[in-house]
């Protein structure tokens, strides 16, 4: 298994896409850090590029990558390999290198400006966030035979993790208006790991004293160490699970 | 030493294999012959593990190949075609394959030297031209001296010298009493290769005989004139 991740790894590596995007985290977390004159502030815009850019990277460069590795993978299914250790360490070798391009490129500004809490927290969910979309991204090519139609299910589900779920939950908000709707929108934000970690992270922020009666109720679950415990189990369910489904999947798939 | 036992496998609409059955000793080559479709790419790719059968089992040795995925390193395999990563080069691909077999017998490098591919190590697999793919495929079928070769198509795409070297290989192996699988529409060279035919069409077996049994019930001494003469007459079979 460590000789099919190094030799992915490798390959990633070779390919210079996964170099470009940890310039271009490096470049953006730098400039972001120098042009505000309060650092509590930077980590604030560059929560908004990291929640935008790193899902979209992840899934759409796991995506092509699974399908541009068709014939490696047709080539080690024929090897004495578990058809279980090959998936996992296409995972293993794809999370592995977008972590790191992360957290070179974003971790080490972070802590270079804001090493504390909040800085750590932002690390540890942009690392979080590049595995749940890689893991995302393999359930999809999996799924898909059609290289192209894989790619565009990716792209929809970015589509619908970074902008369609707001909308849609906005749209309940509005029409139940009438109803306590605050309690239950902790359990929705379960429902779409970006929020989730928007939501953890601007808790730790002054800005969250903005937030009006539902930000004092996710102040209220997420605050709290036990709340802070759930939400990191359920992003690591948004790892887990659909990596165990693809698993599945890809050991009944015929090649 | 292979078994499969009423293996079917449906793709879509398509009854690729239908209640397949075959036994396959040591010692043994045998000739997989039947029309384009008639499903031998998938029994072969079946029996690797590469398409899971709908029904039915197939065993190695013994074993149920569903659960013991280490029967593979008796098998070396030939794809119709072999498929690589394109930005890898020969030599990478070689050692690649060396170090995740971790094979601690003989390493068997014949193939490369016969080939000539020592000079073309360096080059991208992307570069190659099908004929030069077919031979790095062959390379790897015979690279860790396994007890199984199948072997889909081998010659196709082959110039005649490297596939009289191929042959001549093949002939080899077998008299170390090895497991041959070969399937090729070429059947005028499997003449001198196959001890037992196993035909099949439209996803059914037709029949597994020796080649003098096949030889007796048709009257021809010739592979290929046998073959015509079975599938003109498919409907008395």
């Amino acid at each position: 298994m460590k000789k099919i991740i190094k030799y992915v790894m490798a390959d990633i590596l070779r390919n210079r896409i996964v170099l470009v995007y940890l310039l271009f985290l490096l470049v953006a977390s730098f400039s972001v850090f120098s042009l505000e004159d309060n650092s509590s502030k930077g980590l604030l815009s560059l929560l908004n590029i990291i929640l935008l850019i790193v899902p979209l990277i992840s899934i759409i460069f796991s995506t092509i990558y699974v399908y541009n590795s068709a014939e490696f993978i047709e080539l080690l299914v024929s090897q004495p390999l578990k058809r279980k250790s090959i998936w996992i360490s296409l995972f293993i070798g794809l999370a592995g290198s977008l972590s790191i391009a992360f957290f070179i490129g974003v971790g080490i500004p972070v802590l270079l400006y804001e090493a504390n809490m909040v800085g750590f927290l932002m690390i540890g969910v942009g690392i979080l966030l590049s595995i749940i979309f890689v893991a995302i991204a393999m359930l999809a090519a999996v799924k898909t035979r059609d290289k192209a139609k894989g790619i565009g299910v990716a792209i929809l589900l970015w589509v619908y993790f970074s902008i369609l779920f707001d909308g849609l939950v906005l749209f309940l908000l509005f029409q139940f208006a009438d109803y306590p709707l605050e309690k239950a929108m902790v359990g929705v934000s379960a429902l779409n790991p970006i929020d989730l970690s928007r939501i953890l992270i601007l808790l730790q922020l002054d800005v969250s004293a903005m937030m009006g009666y539902t930000g004092a109720i996710f102040k209220d679950f997420f605050g709290t160490t036990t709340g802070m415990l759930i939400s990191l189990l359920v992003l690591l369910t948004w790892v887990s699970l659909p990596v165990w489904l693809s698993v599945r999947n890809f050991n009944r798939k015929d090649l | 030493m292979i078994i499969a036992n009423n293996v079917s496998k449906q793709f879509g609409k398509l009854q690729a294999l239908q209640n397949v059955s075959v036994t396959c000793n040591k010692g043994e080559c045998i000739a997989l012959i039947g029309p384009n479709g008639s499903g031998k790419t998938t029994l072969i790719k079946s029996i690797l593990g590469m398409v899971v059968p709908d029904s039915g089992f197939i065993t190695f040795n013994g074993n149920n190949i569903l659960h013991h995925w280490q029967y593979r390193s008796e098998i070396g395999y030939m794809p119709q075609i072999g498929r690589y990563p394109d930005n890898m080069r020969i030599v990478d691909v070689l050692n690649m394959m060396k170090d995740i077999r971790q094979h601690k017998g003989a390493i068997d490098e014949e193939l490369i030297a016969a080939f000539g591919l020592e000079e073309l190590k360096q080059k991208r697999m992307r570069t190659l031209s099908g004929g030069t793919r077919q031979k790095v495929s062959a390379c790897l079928a015979f690279l860790f001296d396994p007890q199984v070769l199948i072997l889909d198509e081998p010659t196709a795409g082959l110039d005649p010298v490297s596939s009289e070297i191929l042959k001549e290989k093949i002939i080899r192996e077998k008299q170390k009493g090895k497991l041959v699988l070969v399937t090729s529409h070429v059947l005028s060279e499997l003449d001198d290769l196959v001890t037992q035919v196993i035909y099949m069409q439209d996803g059914e077996l037709r029949f597994h005989k020796t080649i003098e049994a096949l030889r007796e019930d048709t009257g021809q001494e010739k592979l290929s004139k046998a073959i015509a003469h079975v599938m003109l007459n498919a409907s008395t079979l």
